[in-house]
């Protein structure tokens, strides 16, 4: 009969107290170093927008440092905030925006609620034809689209081309498969039982959506909301493409087309312009950043 | 308040039988529990009672309405969900009125009704808070509130003390007895769990694989279980079952346990077996309490014999043994002064008055 013996020798590796704080010590310090870098790297073209937003055309063009202003000035903004043609593309993003943002949600929220939660035959199928949907580029569809466009002008007389209200019908293509797929994965995360609870205590579909679903979700519909104005305030092929007349311009292609004369760069007023174009969505998130970012992981491990 | 009937009812998902044609007659005023294991079918049941799932085939009635294509809603049940399902947006007093608010009940009814449930379920100091804010008894009483408030026909539970720890699930039994006796209202109770069924029911519906096995009192299901699964299901620790055959010995009908070990049986039982074929394989079931410390005086139908114990378990207030009889293991209850050790001998006495028979192969209680 073997004997087993019982090894009850001391691991040779020395412990080392504290270990685990040291390691978690170095995990911050290269996090901060990468994150440092991160942040170069994306607040540079910012800083230097704001930068050559306060020079005059004369210092941009003079061989001067680029990364400093020697004679701060405001012309740049006072021009642009009293040029009625640049607060007219401010006017247009901004109804745009407003308007796809709240067709998308209306749209987006209630197909979202019946894809997630009324069972019906293929809702499955559809869930995932909607997002792949998403996955088509505008790139891809802007020609079609122009004909299509053009085609319906010509045989009911109704005019979209060069209209701002086009924008209307073509960033909802964008806007509602990708919020709609935030928002199944955001339904998806509320337990069965609380839609049961609602329709036993009488809730009809509508009530179940709008006073249990909409609440309960806000996170997520906030997230979906954001990412809808994101798109619809910077999206630029579509409206380069489908509007030409200056009255009818948004703001990112009113200022590459209006600042833009031939091969001669306003880069003050484009940059001054950029600048202020970036700052509703910018104010946007700084408010509403850690709903974006809890909607947007509740989507992406309930999807 | 009303009666609830189901009349055949079947549930099929695709091919899978989840229940298969159920017939259950529930009084008014009655609290019924659905017993069994998990997938039984027991959970759909009272999903098809709420109108959640819709049957496959039979009928369903409440308070003699035939309810089968009836929307929830208008089913006028209240349900209590395992996970309690509370509305986390909405207060306690919001979440109990949401059902009175949607039907649109003057403000002061529902007022009243709320403070009368929350006083009732001693949660009326929790009427402002988020549900985030209590704990899972206070949040199980809101759930119970919700259902109250609404003063339905039925109240159905869907194993609602399942996420409580131990002592509180005690407790909340006793809560929910107390509204049952309070209220009166027909309620349909699920749990897999046999001790909060008997304490709980006025009559049990025991459940396996989508069939009802009995209907009874604990105290029926208990004393006369129809079938082993039943009799091995309710009681804890379980029945005992021994092979056994019947066997005539000097013209007195004995049970042979093994080749040295027989008892007569009592008049009454050997009348009642009188007709079972004596070479069928047969199951003796022992309930542990009735296999005890053999006492100095011999009573009628007891009969004793020595065995050597494997293991003992001491509770308390009485003493869990355990022994083999032929490979199969027995458990028994002892007196805790009865000197029982594990290994060692020990006299014990089975009561052959409380015994049952069944058929090995059917598992039919004789």
């Amino acid at each position: 009969m073997s004997t087993v013996t019982i090894d009850k020798a001391a691991p040779t590796r020395k412990v080392k107290y504290g270990s685990i704080s040291r390691d978690r010590a170095w995990a911050l310090r290269w996090s901060y170093f990468f994150l440092v870098i991160f942040a170069i790297f994306f607040l540079t073209p910012p800083v230097y927008m704001l930068i050559t937003s306060l020079k005059s055309s004369a210092e941009i063009s003079a061989a001067t440092n680029p990364w400093w202003v020697f004679h701060p000035t405001l012309e740049n903004y006072i021009a642009l905030l009293t040029s009625n043609q640049f607060l007219r593309f401010f006017w247009n993003s901004a109804i745009v925006s407003i308007f796809v943002v709240t067709i998308t949600m209306l749209i987006s929220v209630p197909a979202a609620f019946a894809l997630s939660r009324m069972r019906f035959w293929g809702s499955a199928t559809l869930a995932t034809g909607v997002f792949l949907t998403y996955l088509i580029p505008e790139t891809l569809l802007f020609i079609p689209l122009f004909k299509m466009f053009a085609v319906i002008g010509d045989w009911t007389g109704i005019q979209l081309i060069n209209r701002w209200y086009v924008l209307l019908i073509l960033y909802p293509t964008l806007t509602v498969p990708f919020c709609t797929w935030i928002m199944i994965g955001y339904f998806a995360s509320i337990p069965k039982e609380l839609d049961e609870a609602a329709i036993i205590d009488g809730a009809s579909w509508f009530q179940t959506l709008t006073r249990i679903f909409i609440p309960v979700a806000l996170p997520g519909l906030i997230a979906a909301t954001i990412f809808a104005f994101t798109v619809s305030w910077a999206q630029f092929l579509y409206p380069l493409v489908f509007t030409t007349s200056t009255d009818q311009l948004v703001m990112p292609v009113g200022i590459i087309t209006t600042l833009i004369k031939g091969d001669v760069f306003n880069w003050g007023q484009i940059m001054t312009g950029a600048l202020l174009g970036a700052a509703p969505p910018l104010i946007i998130y700084a408010f509403l950043m850690d709903y974006y970012i809890a909607g947007l992981t509740a989507g992406a491990t309930k999807g | 308040m009303a009666d609830v009937t189901l009349r055949k009812v079947v549930k099929r998902y695709d091919e899978v039988e989840a229940v298969r044609g159920i017939d259950l007659d529930i009084a008014d005023h009655e609290f019924v529990v659905l017993v069994g294991p998990s997938g039984c079918g027991k959970s759909t049941t009272l999903r098809m009672i709420a109108g959640l799932e819709d049957i496959s085939d039979g009928d369903i009635m409440i308070g003699g309405d035939i309810v089968n294509d009836v929307p929830p809603k208008d089913r006028d049940i209240a349900m209590v969900f395992q996970n309690y399902a509370l509305y986390p947006h909405m207060t306690v007093a919001e979440n109990m009125s949401f059902g009175l608010r949607l039907k649109r009940y003057p403000k002061a009814e529902i007022k009243s009704r709320v403070d009368e449930a929350a006083r009732m379920l001693d949660i009326v100091e929790l009427v402002d808070r988020k549900p985030k804010q209590l704990s899972g008894g206070q949040r199980q009483r809101v759930a119970m509130g919700r259902a109250i408030v609404r003063n339905p026909k039925v109240f159905l539970f869907d194993e609602p003390l399942s996420n409580l720890d131990a002592k509180l699930r005690v407790q909340m039994r006793i809560e929910i007895k107390k509204v049952h006796q309070k209220v009166r209202t027909t309620t349909v109770y699920v749990t897999h769990d046999q001790v909060e069924a008997m304490t709980l029911a006025d009559r049990v519906v025991v459940m396996n694989h989508g069939r009802i096995e009995q209907i009874g009192t604990p105290n029926e299901l208990y004393h006369k279980p129809a079938t082993k699964f039943v009799a091995s299901f309710i009681g804890s620790p379980a029945m005992n079952f021994i092979p056994c055959r019947l066997e005539d010995v000097a013209g007195k009908l004995h049970v042979r346990l093994t080749d040295r070990l027989a008892f007569p049986l009592p008049l009454a039982r050997a009348v009642r077996y009188q007709n079972v074929p004596r070479t069928e394989n047969l199951l003796l079931g022992l309930r542990p309490e009735h296999i005890t410390e053999a006492r100095p005086h011999a009573q009628p139908g007891v009969e004793t014999f020595d065995t050597v114990l494997d293991v003992t378990e001491p509770m308390g207030m009485e003493t869990l043994i355990y022994f083999t009889l032929e490979g199969t293991q027995v458990c028994g209850r002892v007196n805790p002064n009865a000197d029982a050790h594990d290994g060692a001998p020990f006299r014990l006495a089975v009561d052959l008055n409380n015994m049952h028979l069944l058929n090995e192969v059917t598992g039919v209680v004789l």
